[in-house]
């Protein structure tokens, strides 16, 4: 395939220095949560992502807007990894830290492996912001760094120095020292630097001056890697040329895709999208988003609870509109009684729940899947939901179109179970055509649907379509369509209400044989087949956003030469794809990676009678590749 | 007093109304009854109420596909199935979040909710004030009978303190919730109260509801005669009520009481009547055969602050009843919530142009890999 990446012609590092080609590259900016670390990141994901290299990235921030500072609870920090290839995860170890205080330092540099390099802002290396976090002796000067490269930088001073022309105090001044430290690596990278700079211009145009010095503080520090002695050496990470089919690409957070993907099936549907939601992290950003498209007919409603975010969905889903909420665990328990309802009224409303790390309020800033059966079973009475689950930031475009699918061919309510790590981490995107997306358009009744007895001609809102079981979709404002729905138990066809033994018997397995009939795709198995070694005996099987460290790990094992291992992973978690079961029997062994305490591995034992091994992780943070291949490899030698 | 108009017109001069399909020919009471059994228990305050709805909806014009009720749980909530229009019978106390998002995305509907003192203002409670204070274009019938019915007899928020019930059976040590003066603290831009019994009066609140361009909350006393029967006998009673029952007419002097009689010097109207009390600021009640009728208050519905339609909604003596002002006690114009949602969607498309899908998608930075 001859590709061809169009790369912005950024500044290239001109002077005599060393320039070594790298394959990949994990950098992690790590400082207080007032050092606009999120952002540094951010912009130099951007570059990179212009540049056309493949990458993944991963936030990880308090929950607190502004812990104390100079704590080890207040770090924040943001990772990236880029490549000349494609990649899957945001990595395991940084090959550099930029550290801008002793906190940040403390508090990753245990995820460096020997010989990373650590940039590091000595100016807020005081006795006393070390004291504060435990530093006994100064790490730059003890010898407890001397297996890295250490670039010690005064960022603070230099970017003061460097902005000594505006019109700034010190502290204003001081706190450009993020952009400083953005241009240093954008320079160790040659990264293009057009697109910062213009984001800069844009973010601070009521404050020129500002946008000015942040502008002047990029360029210091880029000025500052091609000149000084300290960094003898910059890196060309080439663009990703062979890892892309063709197609326009730009970098998206899974928050991003996600409202994207509401968007587009709110236009494929041809029916207007109304949000109600209350704000909780890490939805929020969809919220965000969504109100911010207004000219798509798009309505946002913030909710006084979430409660009144999904009662006002629903509403407006019986209303015709294409209803959805978004939330993250806490928010599920509270919408669980209307999610009954809307099973019981079978309407369609999608509800969109980011994970995050529980019980209770949790890890509200940080990544988990333990809503599973949460969303799998938190009702009261049988109240089947189907649930998708994207794989990938990206990934949340189609999972969005897709739950739009189910719920409006079926009329039911519909789980996304997207999480932290998705939600937040960003990877790059083939921007579909919009002929590419599927038509979403429904029929709402019109007319009569049944006959009496007498010959009467009348309107059953609970008539099913004998396919989809999917019962009609009639909006007031129709004529001779008049009914009345609700949560008690409703006599088959007619909708009125029944206490009829045998027709609750009915309905109940009808509602789950609706559900139970969901159309899904079979899962893929990516089975290297017999080959020297005989076939794969053992089969990793995960859900949602594990795809990435997963597939790298097993990428890892087979890259040493180890292939009897098959991976599939699940988009469909209620229902099961049909072949689930017949997949699961042919290996020996089934390893299911989750990050709760083994959800799925529950579900699959229950319902396939398979001897699942669940290997779990709830630390708030995605799985390492490598760890992953370790516990693989394991059980591919020992069983 | 210059004479206020209170048509159904909205700040914009656009009525609530207007964008609700009108009814192609006459209606009838019989086109609102659904075939459905009405199955509340013989003798309570909900037929009546039904009957109203019914009898009074016709009188509307509107379509009738185009109205929809919606309701929570307890004994009024299953007012829906008894009403040929759309309807929705939903889960306790959250009839108003569903009305809410029905009316912001379909404002050609006319949408009704019912629920009940338990619904709304206990399980219900923060909905309704939410509701109240966006002043969604949504009608509320609160049917208050101050105790819980379908679940047999337990203390509502609106039962009177030391209430004997089957779950305090030593008396219930709360105060209770005044539903008027909750709705005009939670700045509800239309509040009413008026009696199950009283159809016309009944009638004519409604329709003075249905009127207000944005929420309209409709406390309607009502009587459960299983579980508390006679709870409102004070205001029904035809001799007690002269007493107990103030009637508020807009632009009317507030007199009530047995008629102070030409042949005694008066004016006809009750010899009782609310005056400011210079001293507080608060409301009391004279005798106007002593104190006559100077400084009478003239009940103004419209007046921008709620602070008399509140003192009014005090009067009310919680565990008598004594001095209940009935009929409308707050009519004010305010900004719609809907109307404003769709204004702002408007104003989106004004600004950036009608949404394009694949101009969103594409967004500002990409790269193209050529194959």
């Amino acid at each position: 395939m001859t590709s061809q990446v169009s790369s912005p012609a950024g500044e290239r590092p001109s002077g005599e220095k060393e320039v070594r080609r790298l394959d990949r590259v994990i950098i992690r900016f790590a400082g207080d949560s007032g050092d606009g670390m999120q952002l540094t990141g951010d912009r130099f994901t951007s570059e990179t992502a212009s540049f056309g290299n493949d990458l993944s990235t991963l936030p990880n921030f308090p929950a607190e807007i502004r812990a104390p500072a100079g704590t080890l609870p207040g770090v924040s920090s943001f990772q990236l990894h880029f490549a000349d290839h494609d990649i899957l995860t945001p990595g395991d170890a940084p090959n550099v830290l930029v550290a801008m205080n002793p906190a940040a330092l403390k508090a990753n540099v245990g995820d460096l492996p020997r010989g990373a390099e650590l940039i590091i802002n000595t100016d807020e290396f005081t006795k006393r912001a070390m004291a504060k976090v435990g530093y006994d002796a100064d790490p730059l000067a003890d010898g407890s760094l001397d297996g890295y490269s250490v670039h010690p930088v005064p960022l603070t001073t230099l970017t003061v120095e460097a902005l000594k022309s505006y019109d700034l105090s010190r502290k204003d001044a001081g706190r450009s020292k993020n952009m400083f430290a953005l241009g240093l690596l954008s320079w160790m990278y040659h990264r293009p630097t057009e697109s910062t700079e213009q984001f800069l211009r844009t973010k601070f145009a009521k404050k020129p001056t500002l946008a000015e010095a942040n502008v002047a503080a990029f360029r210091a520090g880029w000025n500052f890697g091609e000149t000084t002695e300290d960094f003898a050496v910059s890196y060309e990470v080439a663009p990703a040329t062979s890892a892309f089919p063709p197609g326009t690409y730009r970098n998206i957070s899974g928050n991003l895709a996600l409202s994207y993907g509401l968007i587009a099936a709110s236009q494929q549907a041809d029916l207007p999208l109304f949000l109600g939601s209350y704000p909780i992290t890490p939805a929020s950003d969809v919220l965000h988003e969504l109100s911010k498209h207004k000219n798509f007919g798009i309505r946002t409603f913030q909710a006084e609870d979430e409660v009144a975010g999904i009662g006002a969905a629903l509403g407006a889903a019986f209303g015709g509109a294409l209803g959805v909420t978004t939330t993250s665990g806490p928010g599920v328990a509270l919408k669980s009684e209307a999610i009954g309802l809307a099973v019981s009224l079978e309407l369609p409303l999608l509800v969109i729940d980011v994970q995050r790390g529980g019980p209770s309020t949790g890890l509200p800033t940080k990544t988990e899947q333990a809503d599973l059966l949460q969303a799998m079973y938190g009702r009261n009475g049988e109240a089947p939901v189907p649930i998708v689950a994207p794989s990938t930031p990206a990934d949340c475009f189609t999972a969005a179109l897709d739950a739009a699918r189910i719920a409006l061919t079926y009329r039911t309510p519909v789980f996304l179970l997207s999480d932290g790590y998705l939600a937040n981490g960003s990877e790059p995107w083939r921007i579909p055509e919009v002929h590419e997306l599927p038509d979403l358009r429904v029929q709402f009744a019109q007319g009569p649907n049944h006959t009496l007895d007498d010959g009467t001609e009348v309107f059953w809102p609970y008539k099913r379509d004998p396919q989809t079981l999917a019962r009609p979709w009639a909006v007031p404002g129709t004529p001779g369509l008049e009914h009345r729905i609700g949560g008690i138990e409703k006599q088959d066809g007619s909708g009125n209400i029944s206490y009829d033994p045998a027709n609750h018997e009915f309905m109940v397995r009808t509602r789950q044989a609706k559900v139970d009939g969901v159309a899904v795709p079979d899962v893929e198995v990516d089975d290297p087949g017999s080959g020297d070694d005989g076939p794969a005996k053992v089969l990793v099987l995960g859900w949602g956003s594990t795809y990435g460290p997963i597939t790298a790990a097993v990428r890892r094992i087979r890259r040493e030469g180890q292939h009897r291992i098959a991976q599939a992973h699940l988009r469909y978690v209620n229902p099961f794809p049909a072949n689930l079961g017949e997949v699961l029997a042919r290996y020996d062994k089934v390893v299911v990676p989750e990050m709760n305490l083994g959800q799925l591995a529950s579900l699959l034992r229950a319902k396939y009678l398979v001897d699942a091994q669940s290997y779990t992780q709830v630390r708030g943070l995605p799985f390492k590749a490598e760890q992953l291949a370790d516990v693989l490899k394991e059980t591919l030698t020992h069983g | 007093m210059a004479e206020q108009v209170m048509g159904p017109v909205t700040h914009e001069g656009r009525s609530p109304l207007s964008l609700v399909p009108k009814a192609e020919s006459k209606q009838t009471m019989k086109d609102f009854k659904s075939d459905q059994e009405v199955r509340w228990c013989p003798g309570c305050g909900d037929y009546a109420v039904l009957a109203a709805v019914q009898g009074f909806m016709p009188d509307l014009g509107l379509a009738k596909e185009n109205i929809v009720f919606v309701s929570g749980i307890g004994c009024s909530s299953r007012f829906p199935y008894y009403l040929n229009t759309y309807g929705m019978h939903s889960i306790h106390g959250r009839a108003p979040t569903i009305a809410t998002g029905l009316a912001a995305a379909r404002r050609d509907l006319s949408v009704w909710v019912v629920t009940g003192d338990g619904d709304a203002l206990s399980i219900g409670g923060n909905h309704l004030i939410h509701t109240l204070r966006r002043n969604v274009n949504l009608k509320i019938l609160l049917f208050n009978n101050r105790i819980y019915g379908l679940t047999k007899g337990q203390y509502s928020p609106t039962s009177e303190a030391g209430k004997i019930t089957k779950s305090t059976p030593m008396g219930s040590l709360e105060a209770p919730f005044n539903p008027v003066s909750l709705a005009l603290g939670a700045e509800a831009s239309f509040v009413a109260r008026t009696v199950d019994s009283d159809r016309k009066h009944l009638t004519s609140v409604l329709r003075a509801a249905a009127d207000h361009p944005g929420t309209a909350l409709v406390e309607i006393y009502q009587n459960c005669n299983i579980f508390n029967d006679g709870a409102f006998e004070v205001l029904k009673d035809k001799e007690q009520a002269q007493e107990a029952v103030i009637r508020l007419e807009h632009g009317e002097p507030i007199r009530f009481g047995l008629p102070y009689l030409e042949e005694d010097g008066g004016d006809g109207l009750g010899a009782k009547g609310v005056v400011r009390d210079q001293a507080t600021g608060d409301l009391r009640i004279v005798d106007v055969t002593e104190h006559g009728t100077h400084g009478i208050l003239v009940h103004d519905a419209h007046a921008a602050s709620p602070i008399t339609a509140f003192a009014l909604s005090r009067l009310a003596d919680a565990d008598t009843l004594h001095h209940t002002p009935i009929g409308v006690l707050r009519s004010v114009q305010r900004p719609i919530y809907e109307q404003g949602m769709a204004d702002q969607l408007e104003k989106a498309v004004e600004q950036q142009g009608k949404g394009d899908l694949a101009a969103l998608l594409a967004g500002r930075d990409t790269w193209t890999v050529v194959g």
